[in-house]
């Protein structure tokens, strides 16, 4: 199910960068950083806003932006699901040039986001797409999200997908359904991306299944995190594919095969379950959960 | 680059080649539409940078109005009004390549906004010396320089000849020249080039486009220069130092990107970890009949 756009507060989601910022950078960046916010928000040319968003790792660090516990619950607290958790300092400075931009008039806001979007090199595609949950207009951008999804850069792609609650608000379920399998081809963790379980569908479980068939086919390697959305949506038809991963599969793969199997309706699903009770055991106990694959299978292999 | 394979890539990593500067230029035919234009700049500040650290090589880039182009007065306007949106992007090292080619007004026109840009923004000029009557506009871009203030060793003048070299040099701008067959430069001129005017100031870049045109042409004279005999410090100098100290001039381009790569960054993920360590010897993965 596609959860509802969340409010965003957008003067306190300002002044919270300005903070985080200010811990990081020189006293002269940060200077720079809030004159040029101030022209921006002044109404200054838009010329302005693009030469100073271009410009700002020039002045600005581009270390990981230090944030703890308190600081992701208050981002969460600003805007539901806003997990800067992987942004960097330089980053956060261009989303404030840009959230500083008075959203007064809608069609010139989007045209500035656009002229922004379509001129941007890597790193400023990656910043842009990981603000998506900030801007004022969110459903204005469905399109330009499902654009970047299509990147062949991991790093924008994965700003889109990872840690970035837009595409499970904003994405219809064909756009949801690339972005999960484009992850998975392109070697992108599965985990990080958020309403992940909830935004399943049973037409995904196929693409998914008829993936891993292909991959198979071709002698490559499949993801164990495939088998996690397929889960819920496990058929009778798919039961062949889990059984042949629990039989061949590493220990990785078996895992994340009976996970998916204690999550499938198939009357048969269980019968295969059953088959492995070490397995089936670890779950009952609670040991073995999604969470717990992601931590040790998928981040520890990292 | 982005007229090269991936294999030209794989070449020049084995050659020892850590980082490239692509200037912007022409395309071998003229562009029609300022989005051409916008593509391009976006593809050497985007695309063509990421491709390039999928090969362990760092890659940076010159943004600017070729002269050629200029000539088409309307769609130059339009470029000019672009150039600030890229100007400022990190790993652009200079406004360029600007300069003549027929040398009309027009292409003076853009030529000397280009500068003006240049100094606003406080950046390096990479100048294109033209084919026809090289030396007379060469002496004329430096002229254009000296009358905007420019500071000498702030420009860059490129495709330079036996006929040029000097006077660059006697007005305190880097002497750049680009091994080119047959048109601009061959290497056995410039290991005699190097031999009578040493090193200071000068060095050689390798031309990579769409013409006939050799990516490895640095590593290629460097060796050649070895061989005739040309000291192993002023061959450094030329084909690495001097560069660096010249395009590392505009903060966007240094040493560290490839000799101390950032710990892998996941933001990037570019190929910091393949990218080629201080002292460590280049390797050539000879390919076999199988592809997977």
């Amino acid at each position: 199910m596609r959860p509802r756009p969340r409010p965003v507060d957008l003067p306190g989601v300002r002044k919270q960068l300005v903070a985080w910022i200010a811990r990081q950078a020189s006293e002269d960046a940060l200077r720079w950083l809030q004159d040029r916010c101030a022209e921006i928000a002044g109404g200054a040319p838009v010329a302005k806003c693009f030469l100073a968003f271009s410009g700002a790792p020039r002045r600005i660090p581009k270390d990981t932006l230090a944030l703890d516990e308190t600081d992701l619950a208050r981002a969460s607290a600003l805007r539901p699901g806003w997990n800067p958790a992987n942004w960097s300092v330089d980053e956060a400075a261009r989303a404030l040039l840009v959230l500083s931009r008075p959203a007064d008039d809608e069609n010139a806001w989007i045209r500035m986001a656009e002229q922004l979007f379509s001129t941007a090199d890597a790193r400023e595609s990656a910043a842009l797409y990981r603000m998506l949950p900030l801007y004022p207009f969110p459903e204005r951008f469905r399109a330009r999200a499902a654009e970047g999804i299509r990147s062949n850069m991991a790093s924008v792609f994965q700003a889109v997908a990872h840690r970035n609650p837009y595409p499970s608000e904003h994405f219809d379920e064909g756009a949801w359904n690339q972005m999960i399998l484009k992850a998975l081809f392109t070697g992108s963790v599965l985990h990080k991306i958020i309403g992940l379980d909830a935004r399943s569908n049973p037409t995904l479980a196929r693409m998914l299944v008829d993936y891993a068939r292909e991959r198979w086919a071709a002698g490559r390697a499949v993801s164990p995190e495939l088998w996690r959305p397929v889960g819920p949506f496990a058929a009778e038809r798919h039961l062949p594919d889990l059984r042949r991963v629990l039989r061949a599969g590493d220990e990785a793969e078996q895992e994340a095969a009976t996970l998916a199997l204690a999550q499938a309706n198939a009357p048969a699903a269980g019968e295969l379950l059953g088959a492995f009770p070490r397995l089936k055991q670890r779950i009952d106990a609670g040991e073995l959960t999604w969470e717990s694959f992601s931590r040790n299978r998928i981040e520890g292999m990292a | 680059m982005i007229s090269r394979t991936t294999d030209d890539y794989e070449v020049m990593r084995a050659g020892g080649v850590a980082a490239v500067i692509e200037p912007a230029f022409w395309l071998g035919q003229p562009r029609t539409t300022v989005g051409a234009f916008k593509d391009y700049f976006s593809m050497i500040v985007g695309w063509e940078r990421f491709r390039a650290a999928q090969f362990g090589v760092r890659h940076y880039c010159a943004i600017g109005l070729n002269a050629k182009e200029a000539n088409n007065e309307p769609l130059a306007d339009e470029v000019m009004e672009l150039l600030p949106l890229y100007a400022a992007k990190e790993g652009v090292v200079a406004i360029g390549e600007i300069g003549y080619d027929d040398m009309t007004p027009a292409e003076d026109k853009y030529y000397r906004l280009q500068l003006e840009l240049a100094k606003e923004l406080d950046m390096l000029v990479l100048i294109h010396t033209p084919h026809r009557n090289k030396k007379e506009g060469t002496s004329r871009s430096m002229d254009a320089c000296d009358d905007m203030g420019l500071a000498p060793d702030r420009v860059i003048v490129d495709h330079n000849n036996e006929e040029t070299v000097r006077e660059v040099l006697d007005r305190g701008y880097w002497a750049a020249f680009t091994i080119y067959p047959f048109t601009k430069m061959g290497n056995e001129r410039m290991v005699e080039i190097v031999r009578e005017y040493g090193p200071e100031r000068i060095f050689i870049d390798s031309a990579a486009d769409w013409g006939v045109s050799d990516p490895l042409a640095v590593p290629k004279t460097a060796r050649l220069m070895a061989e005739r005999g040309i000291p192993e410090d002023a061959i450094r100098a030329v084909t690495y130092d001097n560069a660096l100290a010249a395009y590392g001039q505009s903060g966007q381009f240094s040493e560290k990107d490839w000799l101390e790569p950032a710990p892998i960054d996941q933001r990037d993920l570019y190929g910091g970890n393949s990218v080629l360590r201080g002292g460590q010897a280049p390797v050539v993965q000879e390919k076999g009949l199988i592809i997977e």
